[in-house]
């Protein structure tokens, strides 16, 4: 463990998110993972793609490359294969990781590189002022949907897990102690994070999440995973989550003793985590904390073990070998 | 048995895409190239793996040129075409001397034959070969029964006929078949191995007991040869080979990030055999991720390199601009092919150097170099690696399909002539700004992410001078502008010096990349015929190499022979004012010796020299 604090991972840059913006909250809480994790600021890279969250880098006292727009992942991918012993980190958004980005989202995930991303969600296009995003709900209308949005959302959590991702989770730049323990998880398993944030754009699409995250009924709309923990939640309406065919249903629970009828949280069920990523519904909860997390070989643990298997075997690479190779010849003099 | 010596000789090998001509091309120029004979190679494939058997669009080719002295062309026409069908044979028959000799597979001339090659008539016995001189072997149905013994079915059998051509060729060359015979028994299991061993010791029986030629032929060595190690290399293989040798120069990381294509992924499958030499390579999801990643490896201190050819450079246009901006070395293969769009995969082009040179947003030059040969391609990587890592900027290598998998003897460098490779000295922690710069080369320091003491941020939004801060202060903008300008002129610093070859005055050709060996040879060609020309080929495209203005303003007139549509010579034209004219090619094919040595006749006649392609 390091004394370095959350001052320490301020940078001098002037902040330039709008005032009351959801990242203000993200940043703050990853300055201050980055500090309870304990690595040296040298030892993190955040890297990032375009848009309004993936200006974060710039105010971190670490490493940082702000890139270019959804290719986030396959420059972490480059850096963490030449340099694997640091934390690295993915700033991206829906418009960044999902839209433009799409295609490199699946493929890191897929490849398990061991990276932390976070997807800042929230629903909209910032940067670029105020047009739908590929998570925006369908009739949402914006600059570039006057008439409403006719393309269906994608799903975030979904789209994760049919990647293969190996570590899917979900959290929301209002709840700090939640998000941190999620920036802490996502930086110590190995291998791919999807940790999807959910951010308020209070110039763009203020309030998209306030149905579920307002002070008033937050209580009663979201449930927290605990693996092992019964799917259970709210205050003045106890509900619960039963199996349901291949889904799951809301139930609502007429005491906490009920709560043993309910499913419990098994992170390692990918069917499970299915469920809870696609449950929707008038009374569905917002779900955050872990819905998917399993082990496998990181891209890169293996891809730099045929390298040292090589070594092993053939020796270090010898240049005069490698210029001789086997097809070198001197001329039959005559 | 006496043989008649000859100096040089051009063999074309033309059959189905599944036929092994390339496999053949290969071991014929490897016997070539351990006899001592110079030696240069085209291979000629269609871009479908397994186009219809029989017809002209599955005809694949392989050209050789060896000879008793140096040469730098395949040839331009053909002594000998072998021809195991009928599509194989109407194909290439515009390549063959007059007089020159034709073996023709006769077993494959029925009627179906020719119907798949679109023949109304049999040129065997319609007058169409009256020109040449033919040899007629039945060579499947002698194959067929040289490997009998050995089990396969017919169509295994059938696939031994490219050894039993290659025995012919042996005899009637008087080449070893040692290194052959050892090729095949490395690279075939029983009973093939044994099959191809009989298939290629019968093809030299055959050629000899049916007397192909009254005496075979003999290409002497070429004199004076240094006792040297040699491979006979592909420019990719070149490539590969350089990028792998000065990454260890410089002793970092080699990182190469490609997405398969045409005609670049022989680079991709080279350095992935490279691995206990510490390179990684990383076959991405797309030409996009290929050279990000190369750019994230670069980030963090490896030699970021990413390979395509020009569909694939398009798309990697955005991120080379990143890395323009954010100052990294990076390396850029473009394996060019004839465009635009797909175009034609397997053929060969000098059409993307616009692309190359201008293709990206904003004012962002980058370094451009072109290897001449394949041999040539291991130094141009080399020297790519070196500048990129210099000057803190990206590099682009423009080879193309010719070059790709052509062939040529490369002597093996002694690696204590090459130039050393280092980046700019780092600055103290304290002193350190993420954009100072060296006061010669102009580069920033290259701190790998992750060095103790010098975290920082960088991106690519525009940076404030020496701090890299983010900027909008307009007379930054265009300072920063002019330094990232000025940066890749300065690289002209580790350039040779712009050399004409000829006489120093009358008529100047200039060439880039794999025109070459066709305008030296052409050059040479029309020096002997008393014509005062000199021939200067470019090594670098941009900047243009120190002394180039000089030269030009001393020549009367300037020919830009070029495999596109002018695309140099408006460059010389816009750069240095003077009265450059086009040679321009674009039929997918590289230039004959005699086109350029045509286009100079025309010139001097005050003809248009176009008129040469007629
Ligand atoms: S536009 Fe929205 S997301 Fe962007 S900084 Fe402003 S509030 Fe935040």
């Amino acid at each position: 463990m390091s004394d370095l604090s959350r001052r320490d991972f301020m940078s001098d840059q002037t902040i330039r998110w709008c005032p009351g913006c959801g990242d203000y909250s993200i940043l703050a809480q990853l300055q201050t993972a980055f500090a309870q994790i304990g690595l040296p600021r040298e030892r993190y890279a955040v890297i990032s793609g375009i848009g309004c969250s993936s200006r974060l880098p710039y105010y971190v006292e670490t490493y940082g490359f702000h890139t270019i727009h959804g290719r986030a992942p396959a420059v972490a991918t480059g850096l963490k294969l030449a340099r694997p012993e640091l934390s690295v980190w993915v700033i991206t958004g829906d418009g960044d990781g999902l839209s433009i980005g799409g295609n490199h989202l699946a493929h890191v995930l897929r490849r398990n590189v061991d990276l932390s991303i976070l997807l800042f969600n929230n629903r909209i296009y910032g940067l670029t002022k105020g047009q739908f995003s590929p998570t925006s709900e369908i009739g949402k209308r914006t600059k570039s949907s006057p008439s409403g949005v006719v393309d269906p959302p994608l799903n975030p959590a979904a789209f994760a897990i049919g990647t293969g991702a190996t570590h899917v989770a979900r959290s929301v730049d209002v709840l700090p102690k939640h998000l941190r323990e999620a920036l802490v998880d996502a930086h110590e398993h190995r291998g791919s994070t999807f940790l999807e944030i959910l951010q308020n754009c209070n110039i763009f699409n203020d309030g998209a999440f306030a149905d579920y995250t307002d002070r008033a009924h937050r209580d009663d709309r979201i449930l927290y995973l605990k693996p092992g923990a019964p799917l259970v939640w709210g205050k003045e309406t106890l509900r619960g989550l039963v199996q349901d065919g291949f889904g799951l249903r809301v139930e609502i629970l007429d005491g906490p003793e009920q709560a043993e009828d309910c499913l419990r949280h098994n992170p390692s069920d990918r069917n499970l985590a299915w469920a809870l990523a696609t449950l929707e519904g008038p009374h569905a909860p917002l779900i955050l904390g872990t819905l998917y997390q399993t082990q496998r070989p990181t891209y890169e643990s293996e891809a730099l073990r045929q390298i040292s298997d090589a070594r092993a075997t053939l020796g270090e690479g010898d240049i005069k070998r490698l210029l001789r190779a086997s097809d070198s010849f001197k001329v039959r003099r005559e | 048995m006496s043989a008649q010596s000859i100096d040089h000789v051009v063999i074309r090998f033309a059959g189905d895409s599944g036929d092994g001509m390339q496999l053949l091309g290969q071991q014929f120029t490897h016997a070539a190239a351990l006899d001592g004979n110079d030696h240069a190679t085209l291979p000629d494939f269609p871009a479908e793996i397994r186009a219809p058997a029989g017809t002209r669009g599955g005809v694949s080719g392989f050209q050789i040129q060896f000879a008793s002295e140096v040469i730098h062309t395949p040839g331009d026409e053909c002594d000998v075409l072998v021809a195991m069908n009928p599509a194989a044979l109407v194909k290439n028959l515009d390549d063959l001397k007059p007089g020159g000799l034709a073996i023709v597979n006769v077993d494959r001339f029925e009627a179906i034959d020719l119907k798949k090659a679109e023949l109304a008539s049999n040129p065997l016995t319609d007058d169409s070969l009256a020109n040449f001189r033919v040899f007629e072997a039945p060579i499947s149905t002698l194959t067929t029964g040289a490997v009998e013994p050995f089990g396969l079915n017919r169509k295994q059998a059938d696939r031994c006929k490219n050894f039993f051509a290659l025995g012919m060729m042996f005899w009637l060359y008087s080449k070893s078949m040692d290194p052959t015979r050892h090729a095949i028994e490395r690279r075939f299991g029983s009973p093939f191995r044994e099959a191809n061993l009989a298939a290629l010791e019968a093809g030299w029986s055959y050629a000899d007991t049916r007397e192909l030629h009254p005496l075979p032929f003999e290409v002497p060595q070429v004199p004076h040869i240094p006792d040297a190690r040699y491979r006979t290399v592909t420019g990719n293989q070149a490539l590969a080979t350089g990028l792998v040798i000065a990454a260890q120069a410089v002793d970092r990381t080699l990182f190469y990030g490609s997405y398969p294509i045409t005609p670049a992924s022989d680079v991709l499958h080279a350095l992935s055999v490279f691995k206990e030499y510490g390179v990684v390579t990383f076959q991405a999801e797309d030409e996009i991720a290929a050279v990000c990643a190369a750019i994230g490896a670069s980030y963090g201190g490896a030699v970021g390199v990413t390979g395509t050819s020009g569909p694939g450079l398009a798309l990697k246009s955005e991120a080379i601009n990143l890395a323009i901006m954010a100052e990294l070395p990076l390396v850029v293969l473009n394996v060019q092919r004839a465009g635009p769009s797909t175009g034609m995969p397997t053929k060969t082009e000098q059409a993307d150097l616009l692309q190359a040179m201008y293709g990206r947003n904003g004012d962002s030059p980058m370094v451009l170099l072109a290897p001449r040969t394949p041999a040539d391609a291991f130094r141009t990587a080399y020297e790519a690696v070196r500048i990129a890592i210099h000057s803190m900027v990206p590099v682009m290598v423009l080879s193309d399909s010719y070059i790709a998998n052509g062939a040529e003897p490369w002597r093996i460098p002694d690696l204590d002539n090459l130039p050393p490779i280092a980046p700019p000295p780092p600055p103290s922690p304290q002193a350190f700004a993420p954009y100072s710069r060296d006061p010669e080369s102009l580069a920033r320091p290259w701190i790998a992410a992750g060095t103790p003491g010098y975290a920082h941020r960088i991106g690519g939004l525009e940076k404030q001078d020496v701090t890299g801060t983010v900027s909008y202060i307009p007379k930054n903008h265009q300072r920063m502008t002019e330094l990232r300008a000025q940066k890749v002129q300065r690289a002209q610093a580790l350039l040779q010096p712009a050399e004409a070859k000829g006489d120093p005055s009358g008529t100047l050709l200039i060439g880039w990349g794999s025109t070459y060996g066709a305008i030296k040879t052409a050059v040479a060609r029309g020096r002997a015929q008393g014509h005062a020309l000199a021939h200067l080929h470019l090594r670098a495209l941009n900047p243009f190499p120190p002394g180039l203005a000089e030269v030009l303003s001393r020549y009367d007139r300037i020919l830009v022979p070029e495999l596109n549509s002018g695309q140099l010579c408006q460059l010389l034209r816009a750069h240095f004012l003077v009265d450059a004219v086009p040679l321009s090619k674009v039929q997918g094919q590289p230039f004959k010796v005699r086109e350029i040595h045509a286009a100079v006749e025309l010139l001097l006649q005050g003809e248009p020299p176009e008129g040469a392609l007629a």
